[in-house]
């Protein structure tokens, strides 16, 4: 090794490099930007359940309120907006069930299930939660 | 028959230079090189001052670990013929200070590693004469996958939460508490949770799963955390109920 060039360095000292994370470090690898994505969906949900204590809220308030919360639903630019607010919620969802397996360990009788039970017994449970939703709004 | 390769290495010689830079040298490789084989012709016939850590060369002692065209891979386990065509840019591990080339320091894992007594810890020791302690396939089974870390740090590289909040203390850390606190051996569960519970433990773990994806040893250190915060979330549920022993 020849002699240091660097007035920085002193010699038999380490001198440690860290890399500077670039703020769109998501964006070069796939995997990255699915789980930013994912992250991001959170808002969307965050979102829903806004717009749902709303509507409680304005259904409190009585009739007038509520055909006036239910018109806003009902305008175009919030039409838009809540078909893109419901694609981010099944992302969300579809991309947390899929990771149930990896957390969730059952046993029956002492063996553990395999993860495609975890799964299934996720969406089953999504699918009632869904049917159930739906006959009260249908028997409404 | 050879194959001519070009390999972008990332250099880091702070003696010269304040960051790091990029030289490209041309290999003829042989069909069954490994990338490790490539650098050790760089290092024995090009430039002797080539630094990176290496020992065992068959995937066994997790030294060589470093980013291959951005994935972080074992460079003895990674044929060249599986990353061609060229160039093929060899950076070292993210997440962990460069020293020099393509070696980090990896200080901090092997304090956080210890931290977390990644040993069998028993309150007390049963007699030489009752024998060994004996254990069933299925309690074997439960914590096997874990015991097959090799301590590589690839799963530290893939996490980007640890190279942005260096203070979490990793998958690998985690994986390794969790293959000691499933080990129907072990007493030592209530000692690690002070570490594993803290800020910096399992809690900082947003699962991004590629700690699992990158793994040489097909351990599934993402699966580790989310199953321990699963525990954690039941037991501190369990604590609250008014028969719970305080």
């Amino acid at each position: 090794m020849g002699e240091p060039v660097n007035p920085g360095y002193t010699e038999h000292h380490a001198k440690w490099h860290r890399r500077r994370i670039p703020i769109f470090w998501w964006l070069g690898n796939a995997a990255y930007t699915k789980f930013i994505v994912r992250e991001l969906t959170s808002l969307a949900v965050g979102y829903a359940a806004l717009v749902l204590v709303f509507q409680v809220w304005s259904l409190e308030r009585g009739p007038e309120s509520y055909a006036h919360f239910v018109s806003w639903l009902q305008l175009r630019p919030v039409v838009t907006l809540h078909v893109v607010v419901l694609g981010a919620l099944v992302y969300h969802s579809v991309t947390w069930l899929n990771l149930a397996p990896r957390a969730l360990v059952l046993r029956l009788a002492g063996r553990r299930l395999p993860g495609a039970v975890v799964l299934l017994l996720h969406y089953g449970a999504w699918l009632v939660a869904s049917a159930a939703v739906l006959w009260l709004l249908l028997a409404a | 028959m050879t194959q001519p390769v070009i390999f972008e290495i990332q250099r880091y010689r702070p003696e010269i230079e304040d960051e790091p830079t990029w030289e490209s040298f041309e290999v003829s490789c042989r069909p069954e090189w490994m990338i490790l084989d490539a650098l050790n012709h760089i290092k024995d016939y090009v430039d002797g001052t080539l630094s990176y850590r290496w020992a065992c060369r068959m995937g066994v002692c997790g030294s060589c670990g470093m980013l291959v065209n951005g994935k972080p891979v074992l460079s003895c386990a990674t044929y060249v013929t599986s990353v061609l065509p060229g160039p093929v840019r060899v950076e070292p591990l993210r997440g962990f200070p460069v020293i020099r080339d393509l070696v980090g320091d990896i200080t901090d894992f092997v304090r956080k590693l210890e931290s977390v007594k990644p040993w069998i810890v028993r309150e007390s020791e049963q007699p030489l004469e009752e024998g060994e302690y004996l254990q069933t396939p299925e309690e074997l089974g439960e914590y096997k996958q874990y015991s097959m870390c090799i301590n590589c740090m690839l799963c530290y590289s893939a996490c980007p939460i640890y190279e942005l909040d260096p203070d979490f203390i990793g998958p690998a850390v985690i994986a390794l508490a969790q293959r000691y606190n499933l080990d129907s051996r072990d007493e030592g569960s209530e000692e690690r949770k002070d570490i594993l519970l803290s800020q910096d433990g399992i809690w900082s773990c947003t699962f991004v799963g590629e700690c699992t994806t990158v793994c040489p040893a097909n351990v599934d250190p993402a699966g580790a955390i989310q199953r321990y915060k699963v525990t954690a979330t039941v037991d501190a549920f369990k604590a609250l109920l008014p028969w719970a022993s305080r």
